[in-house]
């Protein structure tokens, strides 16, 4: 039997492989998706709650959540699909002058990028986010623009319009070994067989270490893990994501919206973090989450959760993404270390990786890629995580 | 107003006076005390309690049991589920339209801290197996916390109203499981360490090796050296068209309705499964005075005992065997039935269509063990074991014996001086486990003088208590386990009628000649149906074991001893020529078996898989055919298995979908299981206290104080 030759590879069928397989397909490159898990989105997108925002700090990732955010938004008229978008957009609030602080700093980085986020009082935020305690409230910042919609629906949209596109996807297949030749990448050998490419994007989020150890390279991501709920449906009675970065014992922040079917997802940051791989329900997140959601929002004390799950952040010692071709290999793209938002980033970063596989960068491209590039110095965290 | 309230049940003692007003879309009701939002509005006629937020379906009662969330309605504002929230009085009720709203809180409330536990063995679940273990653990000085969901413990013992198999040494046989329950939960209730949560439901084990319990609205986490997981078995359900519709629901949800609640819930009955759960709701809907149109099975003879076929058929219910359901019909709520005849390969014979007039439609096709926590425990290694049901599906009387056996095990594990579990236990366990053996021809005595018992039990089952009750000791079974056939094998009947009234199976009758007139004989026959129904003096239809009408005979003669348990003894005299064929007296007349002229109501055109999401079988097996073979991708562009009653219901169904589809099993990647295995209000696991009580359940702080005592 021959072996088959891809133009490009893509190790990750999840929230960056996916939208990255298809936009490498739209630039008509013969594209092979391999996931070891047994269908899309197996690993960290089903885990994701589906927040959408490009109000970030750092330059890089607004503009990737920027290109993302009009994917989203746009793909039911494009592409028919229905992802369950919502605008709702983002609040961030404070009851603390420290946390009032951090935000209102922000708020001048945010707008010179051109984000349309504003600071807004307690009667007004009361009025975007009826509910909220008002006790204490200081204020807090809504960002319009951004939204939420399902990782599942998403990526599984992605994966029909990818087929469409010709990707070959191999699923329940593991990556072995990426076979180089004088530092080269010519092809992928894995548990069930081989294929001839030029080029592989590592895109494996939480397993990216263990694909750039296969590689014979390393990566500097290790996965923690956060737990995440869902409620019963309800009318709807939020809008916005609603994101709590005011510390307390045993978590940073937390955060929930209201999905287009009338579900709440929260998910909270544990403190310290859990490193590991480890994604069994553990007891303490129920009682922890609900106290401060409850807190928050007492009217959420009636709502009912319908089920919890652990996903897994591939965290980076700067907390930024790492995107661009190795220095060390030639023919290997790191699509990796997403810090636990890789969907919202996915679209972004995939259609980047496409015009970086085919030498189609822009001017903004490369500055994004400078910042996100796989040799940098590991600084210091970004300021909203 | 109509009031659909059972008055005069033969066996369960007249229910309390309704006396707690509330309202329904306003309109004004009265619930017993204690009711269940779901019994009242269904003893006022009402059984579509909202409408789906995707297709705006009718929905109603689904499992009666707290699993699903099919029966929600607003209660003072808040959606519930109406099949586990008892009626408060002035409560106003309203249908659940769509998505609820979240209405804002009404008084303030306060946090408590969440509490930890520590126990020796958590007992979930207190029906026959959990009860059995924790009595053998009170015994042996072992600290327990045994919890229930529902308010009262026996679990499915509540609802069976029948005599029980088994034997009467090892599992009360001949008692009925109501009683069974309640001579158990004393029995528990005497060890004070030992201690009982019921309306305590277990939503998760998690990898601490923790147990999350909500407790009355509270959140409770208990730490178990151990657990032991009896939680019984849930009802499978079936993928047929109309299958969702309002009067369409399990044989288990409509004993709670009629048994435990004492409403009518239903007027004309059809029944889909000839297992021992259909047999039996069938003929506990006789007794309730709700007519039973009929029963179908699918294979060539009922799965169940058959002497409860034969009780059935005996009283003139028809049994469709090598029948299917084709559909429910009706525009909102059930309105009729159609079976089909099946074929050699399991298909439907085009032309064999036949409906029945009906209102409800009740699905008996078997058990599953609830044995999610087993799983969850399992895999995080918190010591466990599994009791009754949740271990394997069988009779209760074998839950009671496997629940005995690993409280004991337990114990013995936990360092108590216990001695082995004997091996005769074991032994025990397993002939009550038995699945019916050899049918036999049935033997008819040759005598026509004197006085005798005559067996209308020609099926081996575990049953045995016939031969312990007969003062004479002259019932005897063959072989030394009790799955034989019992023999009568002297003269010296004296009469008595014991036998007759202890035999679960109703399948002993007496016949007498001695003071008969020439020609004729008296027979003694158990009638277990409202007195008012037969009095002396009148005439009865009689019917042998296979349904056949022998005549119409006088009655000479009713009583109700003690020792008959609400049974009546009727005895009749009839004609040598048949009174020793003589096995029951025909409670149906013919004509409401009879099939409807033409459709009653609409044939639904969709088959639903996932009730909570609204899924079609057909949407899921196109998605089959183009290549799915992940249940979790599956869910992911369906929903199937998403919904409230958190994937409970559907896998099995889906899975069929896979095998009908031609896909083997080992094919296709399950279901990731998810905690809850309930919907629980953020509030609970919020330590929420509401008003000004106390912050924490005072009865939690005494049961904590009792526990460090204990140790």
């Amino acid at each position: 039997m021959s072996t088959q030759v891809f133009d490009v590879i893509v190790v990750g069928a999840g929230s960056v492989g996916m939208p990255a397989a298809m936009s490498l397909a739209e630039r008509g490159l013969k594209v092979l998706c391999i996931d070891q898990f047994a269908s899309p989105g197996q690993g960290s997108n089903k885990a994701a709650i589906g927040g959408l925002r490009a109000t970030h700090s750092a330059p890089a990732k607004i503009k990737l959540c920027l290109e993302s955010l009009k994917t989203f938004a746009t793909w039911e008229e494009a592409h028919g699909d229905d992802l369950e978008w919502f605008q709702g957009g983002y609040v961030f609030v404070a009851y603390r002058p420290e946390e009032a602080r951090v935000l209102q700093d922000l708020l001048k980085v945010q707008k010179a990028a051109g984000l349309d986020i504003e600071w807004y009082g307690p009667e007004e935020l009361l009025r975007i986010v009826p509910g909220l305690q008002r006790e204490g409230l200081i204020g807090g910042t809504f960002s319009p623009g951004d939204g939420s919609a399902s990782p599942m629906r998403s990526n599984l949209a992605f994966y029909r319009r990818a087929k469409e596109l010709g990707v070959s996807f191999r699923f329940q297949e593991r990556v072995t070994a990426i076979i180089r030749r004088k530092g080269q990448v010519v092809g992928v050998r894995t548990d069930k067989g081989g294929y001839a490419t030029p080029l592989v994007v590592n895109a494996a989020g939480p397993w990216a270490r263990q694909l750039a150890q296969v590689a014979g390279l390393d990566a500097p991501v290790v996965p923690d893990c956060h737990e995440a709920g869902i409620t019963e449906p309800v009318a709807r009675f939020l809008k916005p994501m609603v994101v709590d970065i005011q510390p307390a014992p045993g978590s940073k922040n937390y955060y929930f919206h209201q999905s287009a079917l009338g579900q709440v997802i929260f998910c909270i940051t544990p403190d310290p973090a859990i490193l590991g791989s480890d994604r069994r329900e553990t007891s303490a997140f129920l009682p922890m989450t609900a106290q401060r959601m409850v807190g928050l929002m007492p009217k959420l004390a009636n709502l009912k959760v319908r089920r919890t799950w652990r996903g897994l952040y591939p965290m980076t010692p700067d907390g930024s993404p790492i995107v661009g071709r190795h220095p060390e290999l030639s023919g290997y793209i790191d699509a990796i270390g997403m810090c636990g938002q890789g969907y919202m980033l996915g679209p972004g970063v995939g259609s980047l990786v496409a015009r970086l596989a085919t030498d189609q960068l822009t001017p903004d491209d490369r500055a994004t890629l400078e910042e996100l590039r796989p040799d940098r110095v590991f600084g210091g965290a970004e300021a909203l995580k | 107003m109509p009031d659909f309230r059972i008055q005069d049940h033969p066996i369960l003692p007249p229910p309390g006076e309704a006396t707690v007003p509330f309202t329904w879309k306003g309109q004004s009701f009265l619930a017993r005390e204690g009711e269940t939002i779901a019994s009242a509005l269904f003893a006022q006629g009402i059984r579509t309690f909202g409408h789906h937020p995707k297709d705006g379906s009718p929905q109603g009662i689904f499992c009666a049991n707290g699993q699903c969330a099919q029966c929600s309605v607003i209660a003072d504002g808040l959606s519930v589920k109406s099949c586990m929230v008892p009626v408060k009085p002035g409560m106003a009720v309203e249908p659940l339209e769509g998505l609820a709203s979240l209405p804002d809180p009404t008084e303030a409330f306060r946090h408590h801290a969440i509490e930890t536990l520590p126990t020796e063995v958590l007992i979930l679940g207190g029906g026959p197996a959990g009860l059995s273990a924790a009595i053998e653990l009170g015994k042996a000085g072992v600290n327990v916390i045994l919890v229930d969901d529902k308010a009262d413990l026996g679990g499915k013992l509540v609802l069976q109203t029948h005599k029980f198999f088994g034997s009467i040494d090892a599992c009360h046989a001949g008692t009925r499981g109501m009683d069974i329950g309640k001579k158990l939960e004393e029995e528990v209730r005497r060890f004070e360490q030992v201690r009982v949560w019921t309306e305590t439901t277990a939503l998760s084990v998690f990898s601490d090796r923790t147990v999350g319990l909500v407790r009355k609205g509270h959140y409770v986490v208990v730490q178990p050296q151990m657990l032991l997981v009896a939680t019984g078995a849930r009802e499978r359900s079936l993928v047929f068209k109309g299958n969702t519709l309002p009067g369409v629901y399990g044989a288990g949800a409509f004993q709670t309705l009629v048994n435990r609640d004492q409403v009518r819930a239903s007027e004309r009955l059809f029944v889909i499964g000839g297992g021992n759960v259909g047999l039996i709701a069938a003929y506990h809907a006789l007794q309730a005075g709700i007519q039973v149109v009929g029963l179908c099975e699918a294979a060539e003879d009922c799965g169940g005992y058959k002497v409860h076929k034969d009780k059935l058929v005996r009283m003139g219910v028809p049994i469709h065997t090598r029948h299917t359901v084709v559909s429910a019909n009706g525009k909102d709520e059930v309105e009729s039935v159609t079976i089909a005849q099946l074929d050699d390969r399991w298909k439907v014979i085009p032309g064999t269509e036949r409906t029945f007039a009906c209102d409800t439609v009740l699905v008996a096709v078997g058990l599953e063990p609830v044995d999610e926590f087993l799983a969850k425990a399992r895999e995080f290694g918190l010591p466990v074991a599994a009791a009754g049901d949740a271990e394997e599906i069988a009779e209760a009387s074998a839950a009671m014996f496997t629940g005995k056996i690993r409280g004991l095990e337990l114990a013995k594990a936990l360092g108590r001086d216990v001695g082995e579990v004997p091996l005769e236990w074991h032994r025990t366990a397993e002939v009550l486990k038995s699945r019916p053996g050899a049918t036999v021809t049935e033997e008819i005595p040759e005598d026509e003088r004197g006085v005798f018992p005559i067996f209308h039990c020609s099926q081996e089952i575990p049953c045995n208590p016939c031969t312990s009750i007969c003062p004479k000791g002259a019932i005897t079974i063959e072989g030394t386990d009790i799955l034989g056939l019992p023999m009568f094998n002297e003269e010296a009947c004296i009469a008595c009628e014991q036998c007759v009234a202890v035999c679960p199976g109703l399948a002993i009758t007496l016949v007498d000649y001695r003071k008969a007139p020439e020609g004729t004989a008296e027979v003694s026959i158990p009638y277990e149906f409202a007195p008012s129904s037969i009095q002396e003096g009148s005439t009865v239809t009689v019917l042998d074991t296979l349904g056949r009408v022998l005549g119409e005979v006088p009655v000479v003669k009713v009583r109700a001893p003690k020792f008959a348990d609400h049974a009546l003894l009727v005895k009749v005299q009839a004609p040598s020529a048949i009174a020793k064929q003589i096995a029951g007296i025909q409670v149906q007349e013919p004509w409401v078996s009879k099939p409807a002229g033409e459709v009653v109501g609409r044939v639904p055109d969709e088959e639903i898989v996932c009730r909570c999401e609204r899924v079609t079988a057909g949407e899921v097996r196109a998605w089959i055919r183009q290549g799915v073979r992940d249940l979790n991708e599956l869910k992911s562009l369906t929903r199937a298995g998403m919904g409230a009653c958190g994937g409970k219901t559907c896998p099995s169904l889906l899975k069929r979908l896979f095998r009908e589809e031609g896909v083997p099993l080992d094919q296709v990647t399950d279901f990731t299981k998810r905690p809850l295995v309930m919907e629980v209000p953020l509030g609970a696991f919020a330590g929420v206290v509401h008003g000004e009580g106390p912050t924490v359940d005072a009865a939690v702080v005494r049961a904590h104080a009792a526990f460090e005592g204990g140790l």
